[in-house]
């Protein structure tokens, strides 16, 4: 073997005591691991084309599968890492930049594992969902900061274009290109029946899908890539996408070979050619530029669009949101650096960025100090898991929610992060036909509406117990939360006191 | 409909064109942005000098302006035709997927970046005068022609016909220049070749097409140099990502 030789990283266990050469494994494979030897009639398996989707184990009748870790490995080094030292391989050999996919797989402090919530003993007490009306819906938009009165003394009600959700939760951009027709189906269908809205992301809007445009966010890149007259105002709001969490200040880059059918025509380039977006959007390197484009949108739109700006967690993200808030936009969506991609060069996702928690801790509180926070409501993702990290990130400060991984994880997602290669065996993240259609719409769509309801019956209770009943006297309310093992600066950015205090 | 936009803010112009019927004449233009972004059926007039983001969005509407015009002309235009008998400022056609832009005069920096096309939709974005830095970047589609004419506005006429780094990321459509391009730098990833055969008739059309608008002689015009640039792959990234 040569120098570049590298030892796969997972081993297929066949249990051959159990393996009925059924040959599906072989089937469901798109990495083309599994074959069957004609001559000694068995089953083979090539590991190093292996990316642990878990496919195949899911669906060998006989459970006669299992991927493992390898356990050949170099010497253990805990400056020198098996992957680290891999890359470099990996580089030497190909003199290219690397390329990953999924969110930040590297051990970072999450802090919503280090945040505790309250509840309510004796004094004020706990409400019981069950028993009594518990509100969970949000309104995303600006609100206005004091009432107004017409001549009559009647309260003038016209109100700023709001988007309505049933529970502060919304699924994030994914385009159609990135994953497939059957995974925005799901996605469309689920938000329609739940009350939420789903995200387009850059790759425009397929036709089929335009009768979901009342729970769909359409968005707006710097490739512009099939935005028109129709599909803006097709959408119930219009996201312009700033940045990525997954990517910061890079670009967003779809190879020719996804850009295949249907895709081509969503996003109205020609078929096998790229998709680039450049990194900045080339007419905004300013926050006037940005009020320049919120506008133009909102004037083709008459105003009847909320439009989003959303933007990476970055180092000076408090500063960045102030100026957002004062560029018209009305809602400033925040990805955080644990964010998932459908690729993004390894070194920028693993490394640029800050966590979600604490930018939104940093910028509820400068847009409060402002005087500007009524300006903008705030969503945020970049890795929610759970019910509770969205109360976390409410009692933080958020109105509302993105979840993009999790939603493909209800789809099927096995997180084998190889989304870039297009052969995602899920039929989630690739274009080919005869994986597309493992994803049945009619399943997926309903495990999200299950996972969604799961969701918002955990956030009902969570509630419950602290002796809240509306999302809204939820938000902004750190006093609800408790750090754990987190230092003072840490507190004091999420602006929390510590458990016991 | 006469618009007198002198009082008016953007918001009010564009109520205005909306309730007029199709043609619609703007007078007094004094800077107003955005103005009949989104719109198509109307045929509009401006006097006086529109702002930024004329036609953003622009879905088939025509509009012709006789003096300048500003910044992110045609921003993202889908169908239609924009007209201007000046100059325009920068970023014009981004993100064009459709239409026409006419310009006599000179552009500003970034003209045409992300221009794209889809089958019969080519949008077409054609300088009378000289066009700034930065032209053509990430050009994924459509056409865009510089013609180097003496620009009667402009204090100086000897520059080069396009500033720096034109063409610089772009991956697909065509670039015409009237000139020989003698000491312009292209991008290593581009095809820089002088125009004949198949090319010219294209630019024929489309520049008898500009002519008319602003009666030239396309004959005279034609009668020159001109370089076409071509994208050499249409994937311009594709050798540079390892997978991890
Ligand atoms: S890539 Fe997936 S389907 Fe193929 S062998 Fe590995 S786990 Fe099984
Ligand atoms: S979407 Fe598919 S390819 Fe991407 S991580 Fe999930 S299972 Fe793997």
């Amino acid at each position: 073997m040569s120098i570049q030789y590298i030892y796969p990283e997972f081993e297929v266990i066949r249990n051959e005591n159990r393996c009925i050469a059924c040959r599906v494994c072989e089937r469901q494979c798109a990495n083309e691991v599994h074959s069957y030897n004609e001559d000694k009639k068995v089953m083979i398996s090539d590991e190093s084309k292996c990316v642990n989707c878990q496919r195949c184990v899911s669906l060998c009748p006989t459970r006669a599968l299992k991927i493992v870790k390898s356990d050949c490995t170099l010497r253990e080094n805990a400056n020198w890492q098996n992957d680290t030292i891999k890359e470099i391989y990996k580089q030497a050999g190909s003199g290219a930049v690397l390329l990953s996919s999924m969110g930040n797989p590297k051990s970072f402090p999450v802090y919503w594992d280090k945040i505790l919530i309250n509840a309510s003993q004796v004094t004020n007490p706990p409400i019981d969902p069950l028993r009594e009306p518990m509100e969970t819906k949000v309104f995303l938009g600006k609100k206005p900061d004091v009432i107004q009165r017409d001549e009559n003394g009647n309260i003038k009600c016209e109100m700023p274009p709001q988007i309505e959700l049933s529970m502060p939760v919304m699924f994030s951009a994914m385009s159609y290109g990135s994953i497939s027709y059957n995974a925005h189906a799901s996605l469309a269908r689920a938000a329609t029946e739940l009350g939420i809205l789903y995200n387009t992301g850059e790759g425009g809007l397929h036709e089929d899908f335009y009768v979901y445009g009342p729970n769909t966010i359409v968005q707006v890149a710097s490739g512009r890539f099939g935005v028109h007259e129709d599909y803006l105002s097709a959408g119930a709001a219009i996201e312009i996408k700033m940045g990525q969490g997954a990517k910061p200040g890079i670009g967003g880059h779809l190879p020719g070979a996804k850009i295949v059918g249907d895709v081509s025509k969503t996003r109205m380039i020609p078929e096998g050619s790229d998709a680039i977006s450049p990194a900045p959007h080339h007419d905004i390197y300013s926050i006037e530029d940005l009020r320049q484009l919120v506008f133009s949108l909102k004037e083709a739109t008459e105003y009847k669009k909320p439009v989003i700006v959303k933007v990476a967690a970055v180092h000076n993200i408090a500063a960045i949101a102030s100026g957002i808030a004062r560029s018209g936009a009305d809602i400033i969506a925040i990805d955080g650096f644990r964010g998932g991609t459908g690729a993004a060069p390894t070194r920028i996702r693993d490394n640029v960025g800050i966590p979600i928690e604490l930018a939104l801790a940093a910028v509820d509180q400068r847009l409060r100090d402002e005087g500007i926070r009524n300006n903008v409501s705030l969503v945020v993702g970049g890795s929610i898991r759970s019910a509770s990290d969205v109360i976390k990130a409410i009692a933080l400060g958020a109105d509302a929610c993105y979840i993009a991984t999790a939603a493909l994880l209800a789809l099927g997602c096995h997180l084998c992060r190889t989304c870039q290669s297009g052969k995602c065996n899920w039929g989630i993240a690739t274009q080919r036909p005869d994986l597309v259609k493992r994803l049945n719409p009619d399943i997926g769509s309903e495990r999200l509406v299950n996972l969604m309801n799961a969701w918002r019956h955990e956030i009902k209770e969570l509630m419950g117990g602290m002796g809240i009943n509306s999302i809204e006297a939820l938000r902004g309310n750190r006093l609800m939360l408790r750090g754990v093992g987190l230092n003072e600066k840490e507190l004091e950015i999420l602006g929390i006191s510590h458990a016991g205090e | 409909m006469l618009i007198d936009a002198k009082e008016l803010g953007y918001k009010e112009i564009n109520e205005k064109i909306r309730e007029s019927g199709k043609e619609c004449e703007i007078v007094g233009a004094l800077g107003q942005r955005f103005i009949a972004a989104g719109m198509s059926g109307k045929t509009i007039s401006i006097d006086g000098v529109p702002g930024n983001a004329l036609g953003a969005y622009l879905n088939g509407a025509s509009i012709k302006v006789k003096a300048n015009a500003q910044d992110a002309v045609g921003d993202t235009m889908n169908d239609g035709l924009i007209v201007v008998g000046g100059n325009i400022g920068d970023a014009a056609g981004y993100a064009m997927r459709g239409g026409k832009i006419f310009v006599k005069g000179d552009a500003g920096y970034r003209a045409g970046i992300h221009m794209k096309a889809y089958k019969e939709k080519i949008p077409v974005m054609i300088i009378g005068g000289r066009a700034g830095s930065f032209l053509g970047e990430y050009q994924a589609g459509g056409i865009i022609v510089v013609l180097g004419l003496k620009n009667e506005s402009a204090h100086d006429n000897s520059g080069k016909i396009v500033g720096y780094f034109p063409c610089t990321g772009m991956h697909g459509g065509k670039m015409y220049l009237r000139s020989d391009c003698e000491g312009i730098k292209f991008p290593g990833q581009v095809n820089v070749a002088h125009a004949k055969g198949k090319d010219l008739d294209e630019l024929k059309e489309y520049i008898g097409e500009y002519c008319e608008e602003f009666g030239l002689n396309a004959d005279e015009i034609l009668d020159a140099d001109f370089t076409v640039v071509t994208p050499d792959s249409k994937n311009p990234y594709k050798q540079m990502y390892v997978a991890n």
